[in-house]
């Protein structure tokens, strides 16, 4: 049986590219991974993938944007007080002052390029909510994991923790201990003690989210026939915990994290909105709002850039997980 | 929240209510700990002294050492810690000598920066967030479990589509980028609310509703679109369920079918999230009231934050953190009143 099936294999191949639908018939054949599943399921929803095309396009400007900023803009705590009513400090002109030379238009009182602020702006919202979310990933998936591995009174020690954690009033302990924090910390200083302090601290109140999620998973999988049959080959913990179970819990991770960086997009936003983002003159999106909170009855354009940037940024995110997440889903039927 | 197991399960709902109300109790404590320690150790780390956040930089030695006397600085952490919280039910006693200020119950100590009993902001501020969240959650959960169920019956349709489309854009927005958008249009373009910073009520009911619809809406939507799309889901696995095929087959009505087996099975899950929601309600109660101006909680508490205004920041957390645990308490309770499989006993 063996010998014809490996012969239409290797006559198929030449001819698949011309016929998609025997192509197909031949991959059945094969059997494909859970990976090669999602792809093809993902390639298919059009949603998802214009998120993922959104974020790649705000990643690139991210990185580049001192070349963007060089180009179309101008550097972005630069004063132009020259395009700014002498008596209002208002922008000249009309909506907010948006011209060839100054695409977003100019802020209020300082004149600074908006265009050139909302780029940099990328930066700091996806440094600061993807590390937070590799932080939350790392802690959550580690307890979460032992916790649902070892069970007994280690899983209670870690569960009562992230019910602790979860049920912490998030928002108002943050900019808490933003505040009383130091400001060079670690060899750090200026802006970048901020950044590292916004990654930590999201992503310590991050991790109970995935650890719930992966203490759930772990406590299911433990009790399967091929955790058992690694056990009585005589697989130690730690291949059992990080090569039978850990890779079964890819999917599921992937998702999660995912979706976990539109939140913290918003976190950080909401953070420097409060002041306790990162310090000024240092562009970031919150930060840009709460400029224009005092602001946008006079100016309405001021909170509109950054407010859309924000929007998009986190659009963008949620469709590609949401799109993933259906990829994913060993279930799911679409 | 916390599950207890079986074997361990208290006889009546009395003594249920009594473990979980002390559960309740340890963890706000361990909550006001963790941001009392924060307030009184960092500061010490980075070499700042609580008597000078309290007095001025321009205070003499003399003067803060009367200062440390009176709120007990000198004394260890933890000491500091019990007679913060014993002042809460037994009032306070501030001693510098001969010169006493007594705190009445319940006494959060004073305002570093005003000098106004602390509770008597909190007793301020309470009714405005108290008011913001009661209307948001109503509207949010009303709204989106509304929507949720008509898209999950009429899945596929136009409605369905776009109401997820909305829902998803909706998840998106942050609460102040909605806030500031609605002000712009409704109170600046249009005129048509005004908004009023005082919510005391006293200027009428009208002013009163106008000056909270935005801030509910504001506030409501994210969660809306959240619970939208958690119905929508929740509603479509229940309905392909077995007993509701034979509710329908014994010939019950449409809408029994929905409101009776379909639905009352949905909430469970959404009542999970509404528990943990909660915690969070009050990060967007800080962002609706510092949009909106409203002196509430949550602006007391960044105002005190930006100022080291230790006693009031402790006050909020506290209220806070005890709104959190008493309402996740609540909700396990209508666990057990919509469930009938789960019993508290």
């Amino acid at each position: 049986m063996t010998a014809p099936l490996h012969d239409t294999t290797a006559e198929m191949e030449p001819t698949a590219p011309v016929d998609p639908a025997v192509a197909a018939d031949a991959k059945k054949v094969e059997g494909r991974s859970l990976k090669q599943i999602a792809w093809r399921r993902l390639k298919q929803d059009r949603v998802a993938l214009a998120g993922g095309l959104t974020i790649v396009f705000l990643v690139l400007v991210a990185i580049f944007a001192p070349v963007i900023v060089s180009l179309l803009g101008h550097p972005p705590t630069e004063f132009h007080q020259d395009q700014l009513e002498e008596l209002t400090n208002l922008p000249k002109g009309d909506l907010g002052g948006v011209s060839g030379d100054f695409l977003f238009g100019v802020e209020p009182n300082t004149g600074r390029d908006i265009f050139s602020r909302v780029v940099y702006g990328a930066r700091i919202s996806l440094l600061v909510a993807v590390l937070a979310a590799v932080v939350a990933v790392v802690l959550g998936t580690l307890f979460g994991i032992i916790a649902g591995y070892f069970g007994g009174w280690v899983d209670s020690v870690i569960s009562r923790a992230m019910d602790l954690l979860l049920s912490f009033p998030q928002l108002l302990f943050i900019i808490s201990l933003v505040s009383v924090l130091p400001d060079d910390l670690l060899g750090l200083t200026g802006s970048g003690v901020r950044v590292a302090v916004l990654i930590g601290v999201i992503g310590f109140f991050g991790w109970p989210y995935v650890g719930r999620i992966v203490r759930g998973q772990t406590l299911s999988l433990r009790e399967r026939e091929y955790v058992e049959a690694a056990r009585s080959l005589g697989g130690g913990r730690r291949h059992i915990l990080f090569r039978e179970l850990l890779p079964n819990l890819v999917a599921p991770i992937t998702v999660y994290a995912t979706l976990m960086i539109p939140t913290n997009i918003l976190t950080e936003a909401a953070l420097s909105f409060l002041g306790a983002g990162v310090r000024p003159p240092t562009a970031s999106w919150g930060g840009m709002m709460r400029d224009a909170l005092g602001m946008y009855e006079h100016d309405p354009m001021f909170m509109v850039f950054p407010g859309l940037a924000i929007f998009v940024t986190v659009l963008a995110f949620n469709l590609f997980g949401d799109g993933l997440r259906d990829a994913l889903d060993p279930k799911g039927s679409r | 929240m916390i599950r207890i197991p079986a074997a361990t399960r208290p006889r009546t709902v009395l003594a249920y209510l009594i473990r979980r109300l002390g559960a309740v109790l340890l963890m706000v404590l361990v909550v006001l700990l963790t941001t009392f320690s924060i307030f009184f150790l960092l500061p010490k780390w980075a070499g700042q002294d609580t008597a000078v956040l309290f007095a001025g930089k321009a205070t003499g030695a003399e003067q803060l050492e009367g200062i440390r006397q009176k709120l007990g600085l000198d004394e260890p952490v933890l000491v500091q810690f019990w007679d913060f919280v014993k002042g809460i039910p037994m009032g306070r006693d501030y001693a510098n000598g001969g010169d006493v200020t007594r705190c009445d119950a319940p006494c959060f100590g004073y305002s570093f920066r005003t000098e106004e009993p602390v509770w008597d902001t909190l007793k301020d501020a309470l009714p405005v967030t108290g008011a913001l969240a009661a209307g948001a959650c109503v509207m949010w959960l009303v709204g989106g479990v509304a929507i949720g169920v008509l898209s999950a019956l009429r899945r596929g349709s136009v409605w369905d589509r776009s109401a997820m489309v909305g829902a998803l854009s909706g998840v998106s927005m942050p609460i102040f980028f909605t806030g500031m958008v609605m002000m712009g249009i409704f109170v600046h373009s249009l005129g048509w609310l005004k908004i009023d910073d005082d919510l005391s009520g006293a200027d009428g009911i009208d002013i009163w509703l106008q000056s909270l619809i935005l801030p509910w809406i504001a506030l409501a939507f994210l969660y809306a679109a959240m619970y939208a799309r958690l119905t929508r889901a929740t509603m479509l696995e229940v309905l392909g369920e077995d007993y509701i095929r034979t509710a329908r087959a014994k010939g019950l009505g449409e809408p029994s079918v929905i409101r009776k087996h379909a639905l009352r099975s949905a909430m469970t899950p959404i009542l999970t999230v509404f528990g943990l929601d909660l915690g969070a309600l009050l990060g967007g109660a800080v962002l609706t009231e510092q949009t909106f101006g409203l002196k509430g909680l949550g602006f007391e508490a960044v105002d005190a934050i930006s100022n080291k205004d230790l006693p009031v920041i402790l006050g909020v957390t506290l209220i806070a953190a005890l709104a959190i645990a008493v309402a996740n308490l609540v909700v396990d309770i209508m666990y057990a009143v919509i469930d009938p499989r789960v019993r508290l006993s």
